[in-house]
């Protein structure tokens, strides 16, 4: 017994507990969930119901014992109230126009690098994808203060137009949302690149030139046969892009202007600036709901789409 | 203070926890002391010092409202201090205990009382008001010299346009320019009538056109770079930028102004939460603030007003009379401070800033 490997004593001690092979396998994620998404989740959509109040913590419990009583108090006046006034939808959908776009301008830069990557020499793959990452070496808080110094009134970009000629006034690019989408693209373009190139790399040339040899020419062939061959790189890409961009609070912050209106702002002042928690949650939950039934919508399109191919 | 950068926040991982009987958790705003004044409490009384630093109102109380923060003093604005008092958040502060409190000047302690009963929960550090600064050079070139320093560089729509092209800012703090505007108006500062807030918004609308960004701290770099040319901010923060711009030697000419039409003075308050861990040594540390050579110090390097009577001979002769650090009585007297805000009027004013700034 004692001269077992330490990895088959805990693996013969979880076999005892009922937990091996695939189960194990599952069990691990599931807890992980359960701990740092589930219930931090129900926490937040508790306080959602509740009602604000000036106290620590600021708001009133939703459950009460009365006289042997067990009542919950649910106040769905928050869910309300993002509805009477127009400023949440205006931000929801600020941000949803937002995190579009870049996504979308991700996916016309990211593609063809992908692809590129993908169709250079094997031995050359691994330094260009490295060159890719690399800027994660950086905190990506000073990754966009580094943008400041380029977009700002007398920052690189305005000073190295105006010597050469091109303009004579400083164009105002900070505190705009173009400022926002350069930073919310810059930022999120690894996470296009690397599903696309996962997916690219494993496209069989053989398609390519069966499709040559038939006479497509290689437009063509780019859209009937590479294209509809990556779309699963291609919503990977898109999702990894488009959910935290959607969400994001730092960049439109630090590059955008007071006019871009984000549900990230939105949530922090409800958070910060009013105290109230209960509404901050119920911007929250339904922030999530935002971005799961689109999400699970297009998971659903997929596997439909997946099973016909 | 409302700076980002970050000081002495390396003391914090010298703590040790077989010295809890001697630590101190103190959670101050960045840049708000001198640079000895936590190594010179540590070397006269062995107490440990952990410090950290926030920029915000806002991030202090959302630490406080949450619990068991794990800190022992922390530094509250006066109208912050008095609806978190009500919330239970703070210990009562044992005045028996603080040798040096007879320090403090009387009159101070008479405008912190409005908001703090028997001035029972806070202590007060530092003074600051909340007015203009700006470029001398490049103003000049635009208005008129009448209007250099007043509120209408922000308040009066044509004379904003002017500064629009140099660049205009004000400070993301919805009651800490809607107090100004409604001043400006004639109206209450601390008025929580729908009607002013509404004639306030009109007022901020009208220039908002020629208002760069809003926030609370870029403005210091940016003034000191030339980037802008006017700012609505806090005194210290202004003068900073003025020695940082006269130390970088472009020619950048950097000053302060309380306008003449009144401005807010604010009081930051040392405060000791109900949950402190070593609520003794919050004690001691309080009252060490409150030696007058030490209180001097952090003026002469903060460029923020001491409340503290018996401090003025050690500070600086440049910092103690500069009116922008210690208003005149004149000027004093038109200067107003904020008082905290209900629930219901919190969200008012939120939203009205919200649509100020997005126009939504």
């Amino acid at each position: 017994m004692n001269s077992l490997p330490l990895g088959s004593r805990i693996g013969a001690l979880l076999g005892r507990m009922g937990l091996k092979g695939r189960l194990l396998v599952i069990a691990i994620p599931t807890v992980w969930l359960l701990v740092f998404f589930l219930i931090p989740f129900l926490v937040v959509a508790k306080i959602s119901f509740s009602e604000a109040a000036i106290a620590r913590p600021p708001y009133l419990p939703i459950t009460e014992w009365v006289d042997g009583f067990f009542t919950i108090n649910l106040n769905f006046g928050n869910y309300m109230f993002l509805l009477e006034d127009p400023l949440y939808v205006a931000a929801y959908l600020g941000s949803v126009k937002i995190a579009a776009i870049s996504t979308i301008i991700a996916l016309l830069i990211g593609y063809p690098m992908a692809y590129l990557i993908a169709r250079s020499a094997p031995e050359r793959r691994n330094l260009l994808l490295m060159m890719v990452i690399l800027p994660f070496w950086t905190s990506f808080l000073l990754r966009v203060y580094a943008w400041i110094g380029f977009l700002k009134g007398n920052g690189i970009i305005n000073n190295l137009l105006m010597n050469v000629g091109i303009i004579d006034e400083p164009l105002v690019m900070l505190q705009t949302d173009f400022a926002v989408y350069v930073g919310v693209v810059y930022t999120y373009l690894p996470f296009m690149i690397l599903p696309l190139y996962a997916n690219l790399v494993k496209l069989d040339e053989a398609y390519l030139e069966a499709s040559a040899d038939l006479g497509a020419r290689p437009v063509t062939t780019f859209f009937t046969v590479t294209l509809p061959l990556s779309m699963s790189g291609i919503i990977a890409g898109c999702m990894l892009v488009f959910i935290p961009a959607v969400g994001e609070f730092v960049i439109p912050a630090l590059l955008g202007g007071p006019d871009t209106l984000m549900i990230g702002q939105v949530l922090w002042n409800e958070f910060f600036s009013n105290r109230d928690w209960p509404i901050a949650s119920s911007v929250a939950i339904v922030m999530l709901f935002v971005l799961v039934i689109p999400i699970m919508l297009l998971r659903w399109a997929q596997a439909s789409g997946g099973g016909e191919s | 203070m409302r700076k980002t950068t970050l000081i002495c926040s390396a003391l914090a991982l010298t703590a040790g926890a077989a010295w809890a009987e001697s630590e101190l958790n103190v959670y101050h705003w960045s840049d708000y002391v001198a640079p000895d004044t936590v190594e010179n409490f540590e070397a006269k009384t062995g107490i440990t010092v952990n410090y950290d630093v926030f920029d915000s109102n806002e991030v202090l109380e959302a630490k406080m409202l949450t619990g068991s923060s794990g800190y022992d003093v922390v530094v509250p604005s006066i109208e912050f201090l008095a609806r978190q008092a009500q919330a239970g958040l703070f210990a009562e502060i044992d005045k028996d205990k603080l040798e040096n409190y007879g320090n403090l000047d009387p009159d101070i302690l008479k405008i912190i009382a409005v908001n703090d009963p028997d001035n029972t929960y806070g202590v007060p550090y530092m003074m600051f008001s909340t007015g203009i600064g700006y470029n001398v050079d490049m103003v000049a070139e635009r208005i008129d010299a009448d209007k250099i320093g007043s509120w209408d560089m922000v308040f009066d729509p044509d004379t904003a346009a002017k500064l629009a092209d140099c660049g205009l800012v004000v400070l993301d703090s919805p009651s800490e320019i809607m107090a100004p505007a409604l001043n400006y108006l004639g109206l209450d500062p601390n008025s929580e009538d729908k009607a002013d807030l509404e004639k306030a918004s009109e007022l901020l609308m009208g220039v908002r056109p020629y208002i760069r960004y809003f926030h609370s701290s870029q403005y210091i770099n940016d003034l000191a770079n030339g980037d802008i040319c006017a700012a609505v901010g806090y005194s210290g923060d202004v003068l900073q930028a003025r020695d940082r711009a006269a130390e970088a030697g472009q020619g950048i000419n950097i000053t302060y102004a309380i306008p003449k039409e009144g401005a807010q003075i604010g009081f930051d308050m040392l405060a000791i939460p109900d949950d402190a861990p070593n609520p003794e040594n919050a004690l001691k540390f309080i009252d060490y603030i409150l030696e007058p050579k030490v209180a001097a110090d952090i003026t002469n390097y903060v460029y923020f007003g001491n409340p503290n009577t018996a401090a003025t001979e050690f500070v600086d002769e440049d910092v103690a009379n500069d009116p922008g650090i210690y208003p005149p009585q004149d000027v004093r007297a038109k200067m107003f401070a904020l008082k905290p805000h209900s629930a219901r009027y919190d969200r008012t004013l939120t939203r009205a800033w919200t649509t100020i700034k997005t126009g939504k």
